[in-house]
């Protein structure tokens, strides 16, 4: 058996699965669901490894599962007197079009998940914890990582994430039309904070990292397959994800440390993303309006110009100075004080970036670092670079800041 | 914690005509500025006002602007947060308004409750 094949398999198959058996289960038996998917995972590593390889994995895996589900579904018949009246009425099971294993019935199993785990009564993290785990299938420790904490913390917030679901759904639904719109918009938020994740963290693992992304792109590009979730904005967020991602392969060198977007390599930026993105970016204008996120694609789609035009950073500080009036975010802030420097200067941008306030952030002391060198303050300078290795966990981190001072040396 | 509005008063010269070079780098100049405040958190809403307008008195009659008997007009406005008024006081340097003369109005907003 290739050796990557079942942790491949396991990513991309188990959150569909897992969806597909809450849509017949509903919520109250979402450990039954994952229960059973990780036993059919189980029983193919065992399988596979003493008899080979079957020939269609995924169809192997499908059979399994939904043969698991229907002897447990038959045991709660037996079992508990909780028996449903299509079930009475014995019919067959397997003609039930509840569990639907077909690509249709992923796509809108997986879409309802996403919906239900997204509810209002959930806070962001709790919502990004659970899509992790269930939608993306990453284990605990994986997303304890990813959050800076320890697995009892992220064991807790799912566990209590699931209860306060169970409280407000019993199955996996769609809201109604009036509160798809709103909902369409927490939605849309943990999508970006999961690409985020993926895309920002500087613990986790450079193949946790890019597969997170994928999967911020894939649960994305679902909400395109679905008419009244088609909007442009989704789009926009599409085409943010894929110019962010086509820097992947020209911000890490070889020991595994990150480059800097001014030192990496434009030949290594993957043109195909590049050019997928501008194809999304056509459809979220669309309708001419400016979210969040057409502002960030947009300030993104400025991002993957190889040559520096004259009007580059102007027009990435335009952009930035409108995302900031719509929401205030301290990345933001950060990003549109180093644009204002490209476009008005070190003296000036260090009188703002004073302004902004933000000790105690990583990038906001590498900033006012950089700033303070290049006014010709290097005592300044490396106070903060000296802040900032302080605020750094990861040991590749700290050898980015480290380089600074020898350049400066 | 309270809101301010930072009210722009010019008085502009009716043979003004600038350029649309002029009228670009001119709201570059506003966005910037105004994007210095947004920076730190502290933007919450901004209009700019057009020249002309109506002026309608208590018994019904309306005039058109410009107002010939005035010598300033309303330009716009921004509303912010800070903390009390010495901040928002500062938070109004650098505004555009100053170049051409104008001048900038801070007030607080009256709380109804």
């Amino acid at each position: 058996m290739p050796e990557k094949l079942l942790p491949n398999l396991f990513r991309t198959e188990y959150g569909k699965m897992v969806a597909v058996l809450l849509r017949t289960f509903g919520l109250d038996e979402v450990e039954t669901a994952e229960d059973l998917v990780s036993e059919t995972f189980l029983l193919a590593a065992e399988t596979w490894g003493k008899k080979g390889l079957p020939q269609q994995p995924q169809a192997w895996l499908y059979g399994v599962a939904k043969n698991k589900a229907k002897d447990y579904l038959r045991r709660q018949q037996l079992y508990q007197q909780k028996i449903r009246p299509q079930w009475q009425r014995k019919q067959p099971l397997h003609q039930s079009p509840d569990l639907d294993f077909s690509p249709i019935g992923f796509q809108d199993s997986q879409l309802r998940l996403l919906f239900s785990l997204c509810h209002p009564s959930l806070s962001p993290d709790t919502q990004v914890c659970l899509s992790l785990r269930l939608l993306c299938g990453f284990g605990i420790g994986e997303i304890a990582q990813a959050f800076l904490t320890n697995k009892a913390t992220i064991h807790k917030r799912i566990a209590r994430g699931k209860t306060r679901l169970r409280e407000q759904l019993t199955k996996l639904e769609l809201p109604a039309e009036q509160q798809l719109s709103e909902r369409l918009d927490s939605v849309l938020t943990t999508l970006y904070l999961l690409f985020n994740e993926g895309y920002y963290s500087s613990v986790s693992s450079e193949g946790f990292r890019e597969n997170l992304c994928a999967d911020a792109i894939r649960l994305t590009l679902l909400l395109t397959t679905y008419s009244p979730t088609e909007k442009p904005k989704v789009y926009a967020l599409l085409a943010l994800m894929c110019f962010q991602s086509s820097r992947f392969k020209a911000r890490i060198n070889p020991s595994g440390d990150f480059i800097t977007y001014a030192d990496q390599d434009r030949s290594l930026w993957d043109k195909r993303l590049i050019l997928q993105g501008r194809h999304f970016m056509g459809k979220a204008t669309a309708d001419g309006q400016l979210s969040r996120y057409q502002l960030e694609a947009a300030i993104a789609l400025l991002h993957t110009e190889t040559d520096e035009s004259a009007q580059k950073w102007p027009h990435i500080l335009a952009l930035y100075n409108r995302l900031l009036q719509l929401q205030y975010s301290p990345v933001a802030a950060l990003n549109r004080t180093y644009a204002y420097s490209r476009v008005h200067g070190p003296k000036k941008a260090l009188v703002e970036a004073l302004k902004i306030q933000l000790a105690g952030n990583v990038n906001y002391h590498l900033l006012l670092g950089e700033l303070y060198q290049q006014t010709a303050n290097t005592t300044e300078a490396i106070v903060h670079w000296q802040q900032a290795i302080a605020l750094t966990k990861d040991p590749a981190g700290q050898r980015m800041i480290q380089q600074k001072f020898q350049q400066n040396d | 914690m309270q809101d301010f509005m930072l009210i722009f008063h010019s008085s502009p010269s009716t043979d003004y005509r600038p350029s649309p070079e002029e009228i670009q780098a001119s709201i570059k100049r506003w966005q910037d500025w105004i994007g210095n405040i947004a920076a730190q958190g502290k933007f919450l809403s901004t209009n700019a006002l057009n020249r002309s307008g109506k002026v309608v008195a208590a018994d019904g009659t309306v005039t058109d602007g410009p107002y010939t008997e005035l010598k300033e007009i309303i330009g716009g406005y921004v509303l912010i947060r800070a903390d009390n008024y010495d901040e928002a006081v500062d938070l109004s340097a650098g505004c555009p308004t100053f170049r051409l003369g104008g001048k900038v109005e801070v007030r607080e907003v009256m709380k109804l409750d």
